[in-house]
């Protein structure tokens, strides 16, 4: 009997399409490289294949659409709500505006992803690539379309065989037509981030738009129309990092897409089984329908493997079935491989697996870190400075002798009005009781402090002359420079200070 | 040699090396990544056919394109200069006193003087411009020529002491060798001496000083060019003796010495060799280097 099991199950993977490294005759020689093997996924309807369109949806709505909100910041400042101004070295983000030198927020954007690709791990398993990846939303609104245009599975597969005709050229021709324009229209909407969005797409037709806007265009047109309808799983299995890294993440609780083989075998088809009365079959009827749906064209019997995406459309394929033969549903479900190992022993039921099984030291350690993080991020940037000042001495002289005696030494201090609207400043020397500024350009008398006004999100410089008779100085001293924000009453709603080192001659 | 065999679990053939019971699977590539390896040694090929590649024996290989990394530096300022054209322009056009008021302008005028200025300046009066021994510093407050950037700008254009036989607009002035010439005693040398001493209030001989106001208001004319009070004359370029700032040196001996056979330094004169804008932007910058003095 097991013998004869053997030889089915041998059947069953052998007839798998497109299973990555499947068994082959040992007679055959191998080639060192392998064609792609097309692969028609088929339509399928459920509750995953629903969370999935409904992720799909949100996230290129906002993708295409966020470049088109307006946010009023006053004259002179750009209304989009998202905006990467590169000319200016500038980011909008709605009420945030970041200057080049906070760029650290994006390196915390950054430490969050990183920590949050072991949340997601811990918690989820892959489910970045089943339902969030741009690969997968793209591939999939591209296998939308080719499935309105040319059919689902069987039709697309008849159409490849059929010789070229008429329709099949009109089918071929929509389809690619569609596909470049959507793919035109992915790529001229990420330039939209990078400019005014109704100037840049009236330039971008009117052909005033810089070169650079045209190629990024046909660039990444390009890449959306090969990666989404020509390459497809490939680039998820042979080009993307993620299912490696994820791949050695993986641990015993990780959520992935299981195959209850347990419940599930022997498998047999109705066929067989009545062939075959002596044995006991398992649930799965061998149907072939979980891999039929599959977009990478993998068997999840053969168990979990790099290039399942767990987009769970097999587990709808298979709960379909399941119902229509009347056996319970889950014979494959998202589960971890001890929840697996417990089913498997008995020692679980199927029913018993829920949220319960997330809140695990390690998530809620991970979580943890990731949301300290974050309330860290998000209260430095509702603290942050809206005023900077920087000081640079100047080294070469670094002092000048007057004729007067007096020894004079020079700053550039560099004053960043980082609100949008324009603000009155005033800079005040603390320390070096015998010192007095001059500032080039506002051709005032020397004094102790001055005002001056800096224009709403600019830095202004300021060439700062110190000057301290000759006999009152010697060597280095310190002092330091303090900024004041003026409100329109004239007080300070702000300050910012910076030491400064004043040089002159030591006295012999 | 190693064997090759066929993985059970995968079916895919090993390489046959084996590691303390691990071996390694050969999974085959795909297929459109080795035609997307030939490609790139196509394009590979292609690249060293159209730029300047292969070393030959007494010159290399050009490129059928023609191009260099020279030719391209040349392109690319060619478009800096096209890109600057408006604001150049507005420099050789703008009063200077203009320029110093449009901020914009300014800045653009301040970091081009710096640039020119590393360039042709720096070899006599210094990095940050605070001269040296016997060069002029331009960061000080003290100006022999003068300080306002009309003074600044004519000096740069004409120079000073250039070729002023056939240069007749190069600023000039020469102070006798009153004492290698004769013109005046040792002792009144002495005396005056200690009058300038005297004049930039240090140590002095207050006798001989006494004695040496009328050698300097008198006997030798001092005051013709640096002033009754030894403040100095800017307009026939007589340096200020009555502070603290010397070109050749304040001390008793380099006052003596200068006055025996003074030195006389020369600037050229960058008419002709920088254009207008360039100048103009080397004036603003020299001003504002900290000396610089409203007209």
């Amino acid at each position: 009997m097991v013998e004869v099991v053997d030889t089915l199950k041998r059947e069953a993977t052998g007839k798998a399409a497109g299973n990555v490294g499947a068994p082959q005759e040992p007679e055959e020689k191998t080639s060192l490289y392998q064609a792609r093997r097309k692969i028609y996924p088929q339509s399928i309807s459920g509750a995953y294949r629903h969370l999935k369109s409904m992720l799909a949806i949100v996230f290129m709505g906002i993708y295409f659409i966020l470049p088109w909100i307006r946010w009023d910041r006053g004259p002179g400042a750009p209304d989009q709500a998202v905006l990467v101004d590169l000319a200016h070295r500038r980011f909008y983000f709605f009420f945030i505006e970041i200057w080049p030198q906070e760029f650290y927020y994006i390196a915390g954007l950054l430490i969050l992803a990183g920590i949050g690709l072991f949340v997601a791990t811990s918690m989820v398993g892959r489910a970045w690539c089943g339902y969030a990846c741009w690969q997968t939303v793209w591939t999939d609104m591209f296998m939308w379309v080719e499935r309105k245009i040319e059919g689902d599975r069987n039709a697309q597969m008849k159409l490849d065989k059929t010789p070229w005709n008429a329709q099949k050229i009109i089918k071929r021709g929509l389809k690619h037509a569609v596909w470049l324009f959507i793919a035109f229209w992915t790529a001229l909407t990420f330039i939209l981030y990078f400019g005014n969005a109704p100037d840049v797409v009236k330039w971008f037709f009117t052909g005033q738009a810089p070169s650079v806007a045209y190629w990024t265009v046909a660039i990444m047109g390009g890449i959306t129309y090969m990666f989404a309808g020509i390459m497809r799983e490939q680039v998820c299995i042979y080009m993307c990092p993620w299912p490696r890294i994820q791949g050695a993440m993986v641990d015993e609780d990780t959520l992935i897409v299981t195959y209850h083989d347990w419940r599930g075998e022997p498998r047999g088809s109705m066929r067989d089984r009545k062939k075959h009365p002596e044995i006991e079959f398992g649930d799965c009827i061998d149907c072939g329908k979980c891999v039929h749906v599959c977009p990478t064209g993998i068997d999840i019997r053969d168990g979990q493997q790099l290039a399942c995406i767990t987009c769970a459309l097999c587990i709808d394929a298979c709960n379909s079935v399941m119902e229509k033969i009347g056996k319970p549903r889950g014979l494959i479900a998202y589960a971890s491989v001890k929840a697996y190992d417990d089913m498997a022993s008995g020692k679980m039921k199927q029913a018993d697996f829920g949220w319960r099984n997330f809140i695990r030291p390690r998530t809620i350690v991970y979580l943890t870190v990731w949301m300290l993080i974050a309330a860290g991020l998000v209260l430095h940037l509702a603290t942050r400075d809206r005023l900077q000042i920087n000081v640079i001495h100047d080294r070469n002289p670094m002092f000048v002798r007057l004729s007067t005696g007096e020894i004079r030494n020079a700053y550039t201090v560099r004053v960043l009005n980082m609100q949008l609207e324009p603000r009155q400043f005033r800079i005040r020397m603390e320390g070096l009781p015998e010192g007095k500024m001059r500032i080039l350009g506002l051709d005032k008398p020397p004094a102790r402090e001055f005002t001056f006004d800096v224009k709403g999100n600019k830095a202004r410089a300021l060439r700062v002359f110190v000057m301290v008779p000759g006999s009152k100085v010697s060597g280095r001293q310190e002092f330091g420079f303090a900024i004041e924000a003026l409100d329109k009453d004239g007080k300070p709603t702000e300050t910012a200070t910076n030491k400064a080192v004043f040089e002159a001659p030591a006295r012999r | 040699m190693a064997e090759r065999e066929r993985d059970e679990v995968t079916g895919t053939e090993t390489t046959g090396h084996e590691w303390d019971g691990i071996r390694e699977l050969d999974t085959p590539l795909p297929r459109w990544w080795l035609w997307t390896f030939y490609a790139t040694i196509v394009w590979g090929v292609g690249y060293m056919l159209a730029y300047p590649s292969l070393p030959l024996i007494n010159t290399n290989y050009k490129g059928f394109l023609g191009t260099t990394n020279r030719m391209q530096l040349h392109q690319e300022l060619k478009e800096v200069n096209t890109a600057r054209a408006e604001k150049l322009q507005q420099l050789e056009n703008l009063s200077l006193q203009d320029i110093r008021q449009n901020d914009e302008l300014f800045q653009f005028a301040n970091r081009m003087g710096a640039a020119a200025f590393k360039v042709n300046c720096v070899q006599c009066h210094q990095a940050g411009g605070q001269g040296a021994y016997g060069y002029p510093n331009l960061a000080d407050d003290d100006w022999i020529w003068g300080g306002t950037l009309e003074d600044i700008h004519y000096s740069i254009t004409h120079g000073i002491r250039y070729n002023p036989d056939t240069n007749e607009e190069t600023r000039t002035s020469e102070m006798p060798a009153f004492g290698k010439d004769q013109i005046l005693e040792p002792a009144q040398i002495d005396a005056v001496v200690e009058y300038v001493l005297k004049l930039s209030g240090q140590e002095h001989d207050a006798k001989k000083a006494e004695a040496g106001q009328t050698v300097y208001m008198e006997d030798a004319g001092c005051n013709g060019c640096h002033g009754d009070k030894g403040e100095g004359i800017k307009d026939v370029g007589g340096p200020r003796l009555n502070d603290q700032i010397w070109l050749f040196g304040g001390t008793r001996e380099e006052i003596r010495a200068q006055i025996f056979n003074p030195k006389h330094g020369v600037m050229p004169a960058w008419k002709g060799k920088l254009d207008k804008a360039t100048i103009k932007a080397l004036t603003i910058y020299v001003h504002s280097l900290g000396g610089g003095v409203g007209s």
